[in-house]
């Protein structure tokens, strides 16, 4: 079934019916090549620098591509305490039109995450969000399609290219080879790293950041029903066996067989 | 205790044997587990029926489940299932799922579990790449994502009937195509062993020589960061570690990779790790159970016609 409506660009811009409202969902985490400490039995990040998200920087491409592709704003939100005004700070340097941080320093669980950042996207009357496919601290990958869940609209995630046609296509890796899916706004969107290439800011962006507002606002989340218990150093893998010369390989794949029981 | 409900994996429109693992950690969380299986056709339920630990089947029968489009899926499984904790497996999808799933009831969901505790309270998953582990106690229920390769697989000497409940969701993406992987290799997020290059392989064209011992195994081809972003013929699909794919297969065959914190993230929680490498100090023999100091251009033949020998 293809009922493709072919529209040219001009008529488009024409009709001037195209502006998107456009949020990007960034997150400030540990820079990928630090060393987590644990004090008590808890991470310990005073003394680790932080840095966005790496998928976060996919998501923030996208969304200032399909700004480049259709106008509208580009407004990136951010949860945590001040110190993650410096990501907000980073993104608007690259293009981004509003910054905003929804001030709150401690943990949440996805239900009470999702929902402060649901009635953010719900109250700013987004026609997209973008983020990165997970978050480098937690991994899960729980906040894009939840959002989406709590908004009613559809999500595709660990997209790797991105076509602002008809909506949006995209592709994403599935069983066997690559997905490629329309979808119609509202939509959210995870962003994997794919062919994408980042943009990079200019000095002329960076003197604008410098001078940006954060808008803060205040959020109240539910209850949480996720608690944290501990955190702590994954238990040392015990000493391999390590062996010298290519000769060796024979002694391990029998390893591998007698040993592991793998093959 | 909480009732369960195991969403079955699926691999290739079957139950992929990981479903026995998701019902050993459901009856770890709580009790009376329900399986549901998402199907076209109800037929593939009964694959499961012998599955040890379930309490009933639960086929849910759609046509939402020929393509993935996490709403319907989410809005059709959620409507067949009781409620309690779900159980579901840590691939890429059945995060995805998991997430959809845990919003729409207004849960919360904890991914990527590779611990239970034995009074089933206390979850524990890696967090910062897997540089730290984190365990979380849940108050009310939850959907659960659990890694493969972790739990045992409960057995297969159970009978549970299938019962087969219509179902639906509302659509909201359109599959335009399909665009197959040109080799018939595994995707290194769907293998049980991988083998993987770093730039010490010296030109993409050697990764010829992993393909051969990949198709040996029936493993996938990997590669480092350093390897995807030196050559434009190694694609981002392939790459492990914390910008490309993390990945816990039971083998994982690192070959002229140094062993960057960044490619630890993907990997270290794999099974059994073996490192090719001829840098005697690079870190990867840290966290390898078999290192052999050689090049590759010496080992991998003879760790080539090892395993042609074993495998007969």
């Amino acid at each position: 079934m293809n009922t493709n409506v072919h529209q040219s660009n001009s008529l488009r811009l024409l009709v001037g019916d195209t502006m998107v409202n456009i949020a990007v969902l960034v997150k400030q985490v540990p820079d990928s090549n630090s060393k987590i400490q644990i004090t008590g039995d808890r991470v310990d990040l005073s003394s680790v620098k932080m840095d966005i998200s790496p998928y976060d920087e996919f998501a923030v491409e996208n969304a200032l591509q399909h700004k480049d592709s259709s106008g509208g704003t580009v407004t990136a939100i951010t949860l945590g305490g001040s110190g993650a005004d410096k990501v907000l700070k980073g993104v608007k340097a690259l293009g981004v039109d509003n910054i905003v941080r929804l001030d709150y320093d401690g943990f949440m669980d996805s239900n009470g995450l999702q929902s402060v950042l649901a009635s953010e996207i719900s109250s700013g009357g987004y026609d997209v969000v973008y983020c990165g496919k997970s978050a480098a601290d937690t991994g899960a990958g729980s906040t894009g399609p939840g959002i989406a869940e709590r908004l009613g609209w559809c999500s595709v995630s660990n997209i790797i290219d991105i076509k602002f046609e008809n909506g949006l296509t995209v592709t994403s890796p599935a069983e066997g080879g690559n997905a490629i899916i329309s979808v119609n706004l509202p939509a959210v969107v995870s962003c994997d790293k794919g062919a994408t290439k980042v943009r990079k800011s200019n000095v002329k962006g960076i003197m604008m950041a410098k001078k940006a507002q954060v808008e803060v606002k205040s959020v109240s989340p539910p209850a949480a029903s996720v608690t944290i218990v501990s955190q702590v150093m994954p238990p040392a893998k015990p000493a391999g066996k390590k062996f010298e010369g290519a000769a060796s390989a024979e002694t391990v794949a029998q390893l591998l067989r007698d040993e592991a029981n793998i093959i | 205790m909480s009732d369960t409900i195991v969403i079955a994996e699926l691999s290739k429109g079957k139950i992929s044997a990981i479903t026995n693992e998701l019902v050993t950690a459901a009856n770890q969380l709580g009790s009376n587990c329900t399986l549901v299986v998402p199907c076209n056709d109800s037929a593939i339920a009964n694959d499961a029926s012998s599955i040890s630990g379930v309490s009933k089947i639960i086929a849910a029968k759609s046509g939402v489940f020929s393509n993935y489009d996490a709403a319907s899926w989410a809005e059709a499984l959620d409507a067949v299932s009781p409620s309690g904790i779900i159980v579901t497996s840590a691939s890429t999808q059945s995060k995805d799922l998991a997430a959809r799933l845990a919003a729409r009831r207004t849960i919360s969901v904890v991914q990527d579990v590779v611990e239970i505790s034995n009074d089933g309270t206390v979850l524990t998953s890696p967090v910062y790449s897997g540089k730290a582990l984190q365990s979380v106690k849940l108050s009310s229920d939850a959907v659960v994502s659990v890694r493969a390769n972790v739990f045992s697989p409960a057995d297969n000497s159970g009978s549970s009937e299938v019962q087969v409940i219509d179902t639906s969701g509302n659509v909201t993406t359109a599959l335009k195509e399909m665009v197959q992987r040109a080799s018939e290799r595994l995707d290194v997020s769907e293998a049980n062993i991988i083998i993987s290059g770093g730039r010490g392989m010296g030109n993409p064209g050697n990764f010829s020589h992993l393909e051969e011992i990949a198709d040996k195994l029936g493993a996938a081809v990997g590669a480092s960061r350093a390897a995807v972003d030196t050559w434009d013929e190694i694609p981002h699909s392939m790459q492990v570690g914390q910008t490309g794919k993390t990945v816990n297969p039971n083998l994982y065959i690192a070959v002229g990779i140094s062993g960057a914190i960044q490619h630890l993230a993907g990997m270290r929680s794999s099974k059994y790790i073996v490192a090719i490498n001829k840098d005697a100090d690079a870190p990867i023999f840290q966290h390898a159970d078999y290192g052999i100091v050689a090049t590759w251009e010496e080992a991998l033949p003879i760790l080539s016609s090892s395993l042609s020998n074993l495998l007969g």
